[in-house]
């Protein structure tokens, strides 16, 4: 074996299995690689005592013959999960010093199926971004490069820990969240594979809140095989999250492989946006006709109210997050800047606590819930909600199995490119992706293919509610039609 | 929300003067009460009362980062109990809703409560009025589910404040009247009633010493005839007495200044018992906005019909239907019957009492002797030293003519202090009537003999027979049956 990090997280379970590794090998290695792409900036805080204490009790469970799914496999956590013991701060000042006394429900059923934790992943501050640009940590870099230039890129946000360490070979897969598309567009960027499942598949419990209609886990990983064997890890009823759903997890990993001959695959005009590349439209296509190769029947589709999900999503985000973020005020655990009364304690510690982009969306949020603009924001935006989720029903009442989108409107751009004088910039980048979060819908992101300037571009496959086997099936036809994308080798 | 109606007549009794002429006192009631229940209503934290600072909060209670509120069946159980022992209407599907506010003891930045649909609607609460007399019902709007709030300490450290999380997310039913109320006594008269519904149903134990049961009171006075006029808010009255001094000082102020050719702001305002004011906490134009919203980690409240009945089925026999009962089946006044069914334990000790005996006599018992007694010594009955089998022998002894009702006092007090069964201390002691017409005889005889003047008197006018009785009641202890002595002396003195 060449080097064990450039294992896919089935290779490294099947290796183990075999014993022709070890957790603790594998785990050194990451360990390893880690420390040489801390200049990535993907790790917020790396935990290699409890790595390689948890590589060592699963070792001994191999050895016996034991072990769960994830026996032995190290993964990276987004620094949203809270992890007993383990400093947890979702990007944000406020947080700097939170250490939590439990477990995140996803992550505690990472470790019960014998995954090892390499440590905690930087996001977007509140998951609050497109390109991890907003974490209090700094940015993160994607490994890859456009061909012939030494320019940093974002690795997409706001799972952009996750997405740059994936993709960089920091870890096996790693748990992320998508609240209007944070798992699917980094995954788009750096030629990685994520999944944001239905609304409800996974509980939310234990991970920081940004906008709690929307949030989803979900992981990244490298490939379509990878993802499902996370999922079903993570995935499950829990009782403490009523917005879970009681619903039995099926076996992910059988869906992989399995023959999408006769789907009906849905290509909704809306989403061929105006200015968006030409490259991007092409890859659309080939990716339709990927589909057609494998015996799927591809039929046009209209999700006539595509245009409002973007400006509805971030009015109903913001409200949610301005109420969700009002527990930081400095009371009981995180950041406090003394002030000479209540109220100045309160205005210091939050102005201190959020970056430019929270304190944005805290104050878009107070402002649509507000007296006089509810009901012409934030109701309306509930209305269009309605209409985008009725949209999508139509089009599976027509028997479409999955909807094939692009993922994103480009490829990765630079560091500090975007958004700097305009934030609509920046949030044009979910455009694809918003859509399924606010109908609560299952949506994958599978590479398929590069752009001119050598970088990853993704597609987007929809699914019907809790129907994610369907968009394994048909992600795997596109990986394999694609070919597994070549990660960029190290420079960093 | 529905349109404000005036549900009431004008009663020119219950008006107040002014110095300009007659005011009208429109009130209406805003209640929280405390579910009784083990946990929170979104969380499994103990709602025990007491216990050191912040020693019931669980993580969702501290509203730590990635804690979800999960509701708690027993206090939407409880919810439904209370709404149908307001006979309103239980809604089968209701919303949580987040009230958004900053405070120390508030965790979440906001306090889950239900705004647009409530658990419980419309509803009425028929109320007697001990002192006026007579009868009022008051309307109920709504009934909602709440979290209450932690508490700030701010006397235990010189420059800090502290904050205790133990209420915080206790479950509060917001009981919401209609502005059906005209005066203090009904204001105190309704909140007595539904104290007592509450604690009939097992809903709330009503005990507003420990705020387990606190008021907003909306006050408003108007000339007579008139609409509405503005309301002020009088915030977290937390005793009966203070409600009904809220509203009077209340009225007061609000009438002197409307006499005086100004207006009144509507404002939220805090009553003061020690000086006896209330005082204005913040105006309309100072009032939050509070961003209400549906909670988004909450899924709609629903429950089908057939969960209601069955919550329904098992409801306790309620206030007003015990106290027809008590007069149809034991011929007690409507009086001695509200007096009975205040509450549940007295009603029970009464019909323990009562059982297989003269419903009145045992009322009477029950009511003068026993609540006198129990008053005094600041106990209830459910400490009574007395016990029902105890004061059903000493009304058995009076109804078979074995004492009198005077001795029965004298017994009663043995028992109260002794202890004992009654009939075994009137043999033991004694105390037994005398009907034997031989010795009543033979003292009415003594009497006469002794004094010959009194019995011209009492020939002349015969109502003075009742000094003859005194003396020969006298002379036999106070058992001789009083009956048969006014039998004998009236034959002896031929009147």
């Amino acid at each position: 074996m060449t080097d064990l990090t450039d294992l896919t997280l089935a290779e490294a379970r099947d290796a183990l299995k075999a014993k022709q590794a070890s957790s603790t090998e594998i785990t050194g290695a990451f360990l390893k690689a880690m420390e040489a792409a801390r200049g990535l900036n993907a790790y917020v805080l790396e935990t290699p005592e409890q790595a390689l204490a948890m590589a060592k009790a699963s070792d001994e469970k191999l050895a016996r013959g034991q072990g769960g799914a994830l026996e032995g496999l190290p993964l990276g956590i987004k620094d949203l999960y809270a992890t007993k013991g383990v400093r947890t701060t979702a990007g944000s000042n406020i947080l700097c010093n939170f250490v939590p006394a439990y477990e995140s429900t996803v992550t505690s059923q990472l470790w019960r199926d014998g995954a090892v934790m390499l440590g905690k992943l930087n996001n977007d501050e509140f998951a609050m971004g497109s390109s991890n640009e907003t974490s209090a940590f700094g940015p993160v870099s994607s490994p890859w490069r456009r061909e012939g230039s030494n320019a940093a890129l974002v690795p997409g946000g706001s799972s952009g820990g996750s997405s740059s360490a994936v993709a960089a070979r920091l870890c096996l897969g790693a748990t992320a969240t998508d609240t209007g598309g944070s798992i699917r567009q980094p995954a788009a960027f750096t030629g990685t594979v994520g999944i944001k499942p239905t609304y409800g598949r996974c509980s939310r419990w234990g991970i920081v809140a940004f906008a709690s209609s929307l949030d989803q886990a979900g992981p990244i990983a490298r490939t379509v095989r990878d993802n499902a064997i996370l999922l079903r890890s993570m995935a499950g009823h829990d009782p403490k999250d009523t917005t879970s759903v009681d619903i039995a997890v099926p076996d992910y990993e059988a869906a992989v492989g399995r023959s999408i001959k006769g789907m009906k695959i849905g290509i909704p005009k809306e989403y061929r946006v105006d200015g968006m590349p030409a490259e991007i439209e092409a890859l659309w296509g080939k990716g339709a006709e990927w589909l057609k190769a494998a015996g799927a029947e591809l039929v046009d589709v209209s999700l006539p109210h595509t245009k409002y999900a973007l400006p509805a999503y971030y009015i109903v985000a913001p409200a949610e997050a301005s109420s969700n973020l009002a527990r930081y005020d400095g009371v009981r655990y995180g950041l406090r800047v003394p002030g000479k009364d209540i109220q100045e304690m309160y205005e210091k510690t939050r102005a201190a606590g959020f970056g430019k982009e929270v304190r944005r969306r805290i104050m878009i949020g107070a402002y649509v819930l507000s007296a006089g603009y509810y009901d012409a924001y934030y109701v309306k935006a509930q209305k269009i909600r309605t209409l985008i989720k009725r949209d999508f029903e139509e089009v599976y009442a027509q028997g479409v199995h999955a909807i094939l989108t692009p993922a994103t409107p480009s490829a990765a751009f630079g560091i500090g490119e975007k958004g700097g004088a305009d934030p609509v910039e920046m949030y044009l980048n979910d455009v694809f992706t918003v859509t399924v979060n606010m109908a609560g819908l299952p949506g994958i992101a599978v590479p398929a293919g590069l752009s001119s300037e050598g970088l990853p571009l993704g597609l987007q496959l929809i699914g019907r509610p809790f129907d994610e086997e369907t968009l394994f099936s048909v992600a795997e036809v596109i990986e394999q039609a694609a070919g597994r994308t070549r990660l960029p080798d190290a420079w960093w | 929300m529905n349109a404000i109606v005036d549900s009431r007549t004008l009663d020119p009794k219950k008006l107040i003067k002014g110095a300009t002429g007659d005011w009208e006192i429109v009130v209406g009631m805003e209640i929280h009460a405390q579910v009784t229940s083990k946990s929170k209503l979104f969380s499994g934290a103990s709602t025990e009362f007491g216990g050191e600072p912040n020693d019931h909060v669980s993580l969702v209670d501290a509203a730590m980062p990635g804690m979800l509120p999960v509701i708690n069946e027993e206090c939407v159980k409880q919810a439904i109990r209370t709404g149908l022992g307001l006979k309103a209407q239980v809604n089968l599907r209701s919303t949580f809703d987040r009230k958004n506010y900053f405070y120390p003891d508030l965790p979440q930045g906001y306090q889950i409560s239900q705004y647009k649909s409530p658990i419980v609607g419309e509803g009425e609460v028929v109320v007697d009025l001990p002192e006026s007399g007579g009868q009022i019902t008051v309307g109920i709007e709504r009934l909602h589910l709440e979290q209450d709030a932690g508490k700030s300490l701010h006397d235990q450290h010189p420059t800090m404040s502290f904050v205790d999380l133990n209420r915080s997310g206790v479950a509060l039913m917001e009981i919401v009247s209609k502005p059906d109320i005209r005066s203090s006594e009904e204001a105190r008269a309704y909140v007595t009633k539904l104290r007592t519904i509450l604690r009939y149903l097992g809903t709330c134990d009503g005990d507003m010493e420990k705020g387990s049961l606190r008021a907003d009171v909306n006050v408003s006075v108007r000339r007579p005839g008139e609409p509405f006029g503005t309301r002020c808010e009088i915030k977290n009255v937390n005793s009966i007495r203070f409600i009904g001094q809220a509203i009077e000082t209340e009225a007061r102020r609000q009438i002197g200044i409307l006499e005086d050719g100004g207006a009144i702001d509507q404002e939220t305002r805090l009553f003061d018992p020690s000086r006896g004011e209330t005082r204005s906490m913040r105006s309309k134009e100072e009032a939050h906005d509070y961003r209400y919203f549906p909670d988004p980690d909450l899924l709609p409240l629903e429950f089908d019909q057939a969960y209601v009945d069955a919550l329904a089925q098992h409801l306790p026999e309620l206030p007003d239907a015990k106290k027809a009962r008590f007069i149809a089946d034991y011929g007690l006044s409507p009086y001695d019957a509200g007096v009975l069914v205040a509450e549940q334990e007295q009603a029970a000790y009464f019909e323990a009492v009562a059982k297989g005996r003269d419903g009145k006599a045992a009322a009477n018992w029950v009511i003068n002797e026993l609540f006198g007694r129990l008053n005094k010594e600041g106990k209830d009955v459910t400490t009574s030293p007395v016990s029902p089998a105890q004061l059903g022998g000493i009304v058995d002894l009076i109804g078979e003519g074995v004492i009198s009702g005077k001795i029965a006092k004298d017994l009663f007090e043995i028992v109260w202090t002794e202890g004992g069964d009654p009939r075994e201390l009137v043999e033991s002691r004694g105390m037994k009537q005398v009907t034997d017409t031989g010795a009543i005889e033979a003292a009415v005889d003594a009497v006469i003999a002794a004094n010959p003047d009194k019995v011209a008197q009492a020939q002349a006018k015969p109502t003075m027979i009742g000094w003859f009785v005194g003396q020969v009641m006298k002379q036999s202890g106070g058992k001789a049956n009083p009956q048969a002595v006014n039998d004998i002396l009236k034959a002896k003195l031929g009147i």
